[in-house]
């Protein structure tokens, strides 16, 4: 049922672009169209989650013992930088197809907020499901709540890239023309997200 | 002289206003603009960050391998994030609790690579100072700006000086007001940028 609850909220009520303003400059900048978003997100799927069981598992057996927490920030994003670099390599080595689909998001992954944004969420805040005492995350829950998170962060730009291909056809007044309209959209389609909010 | 340092730091604010004409870093100025107070704290802390390291990646980018350089920057940009993080928890806590999570994330704010790729790599370090304080500065203002209308429409005051009263347009203060915001404020830009 905890998990249950930690998807839903993690990928309606607690969207991570809507709600919680991460990852907002590939979610804006890859979402002209839905093949790219749909590759994107694949690939933001896959880092966000390997990279919060990495960093869980480096704050948790690392970090905390020897009272290093202060050094969560330059390790987590050092351990990522490096993830991306291996993940890539990987891919290339064994599944050429997939290297091709999510290959040239790989790079730009390092840079999205997201993943550092829920890297640090886990390990540093208290959460309060259905009603349920707050505590941190072990280790199953971070990384269901990372891949949920993921899952949000696929859905919001598959929708968002839906509606900006409708927009590059559209006649938009010139000063609007691009991000302005791009921007009012999202605010819109947040506006219909804030609706989801309550249920968990 | 004198009118290039100038220069240096103004183009921050128009020129190359870092949120309405690069288009960088959009998720602190999107999060943290819930009141002109908070824009102007997330602004302080990214000009913190910006012109310590600014000076540093320029001091050391001689000697620093081309194929590493991405790797060596980010450690730098880091470290000045821990930085601050400790001075922030030390000397302002209200603020290190109100921005949470973006003071952390000051890491991956591309405007910080950014300028170390684009600027800080290839000139002084007096330049590069000046560089970081312009872009700072404007950054900063865009914030507050952003901040003050949102706070103005959200809750009817400005720096927390009441002077509407009644609840305000709630929707403002949360997720959607701040995307609508800032769309209408890149229109109103756009507007007299291409005049």
């Amino acid at each position: 049922m905890e998990y249950f609850l930690i998807i839903i909220s993690a990928i309606f009520v607690n969207n991570i672009v809507l709600a919680q303003f991460l990852g907002i400059c590939p979610f804006l900048g890859v979402s002209g169209k839905l093949s790219t978003s749909t590759g994107m997100s694949m690939a933001v799927c896959f880092v966000i989650t390997l990279a919060t069981v990495v960093t869980w598992l480096l704050n948790h057996y690392l970090l905390v013992p020897f009272g290093l927490e202060f050094l969560q920030t330059i390790a987590f994003i050092l351990v990522i930088a490096a993830l991306v670099q291996m993940v890539e390599i990987v891919l290339k080595k064994v599944s050429p197809s997939l290297y091709q689909a999510l290959g040239i998001f790989l790079p730009l992954i390092t840079t999205n907020c997201a993943v550092l944004g829920v890297a640090i969420t886990v390990v540093t805040k208290e959460f309060t499901l259905g009603g349920s005492a707050p505590h941190m995350f072990g280790l199953a829950e971070s990384a269901v709540y990372a891949f949920a998170t993921s899952l949000g962060y696929g859905l919001a730009m598959v929708l968002f890239s839906g509606i900006r291909e409708h927009l590059a056809l559209s006649d938009v007044p010139k000063p609007f023309k691009g991000l302005p309209i791009a921007l009012i959209s999202v605010s819109i389609m947040a506006m219909a997200f804030l609706g989801f909010s309550g249920i968990v | 002289m004198a009118g290039k340092n100038l220069s240096l730091i103004t183009k921050g604010f128009f020129k190359e206003n870092p949120t309405f004409v690069l288009v960088l870093g959009m998720c602190p100025t999107l999060a943290t603009t819930t009141s002109a107070i908070n824009g102007l704290e997330m602004g302080l802390a990214t000009l913190f960050v910006l012109v310590l390291s600014n000076i540093v990646i320029s001091l050391i980018s001689p000697v620093v391998p081309d194929k590493v350089h991405i790797p060596a920057y980010i450690v730098v940009i880091a470290t000045f994030v821990t930085v601050l993080q400790l001075v922030m928890q030390a000397y302002t806590p209200g603020a290190y609790k109100t921005l949470g999570l973006f003071i952390p994330l000051i890491v991956v704010n591309c405007i910080i690579l950014g300028r170390a790729e684009a600027f800080a790599c290839k000139h002084g370090w007096w330049e590069s100072a000046l560089d970081g304080i312009g872009i700072g500065l404007g950054f900063t203002a865009t914030l507050t700006v952003i901040g003050i209308v949102r706070e103005i429409l959200g809750s009817g005051s400005v720096f927390g000086w009441k002077f509407i009263s009644g609840d305000g347009i709630l929707a403002f203060v949360m997720a959607p007001g701040a995307f609508m915001v800032l769309g209408y404020l890149l229109v109103l830009f756009n507007k007299i940028a291409k005049k």
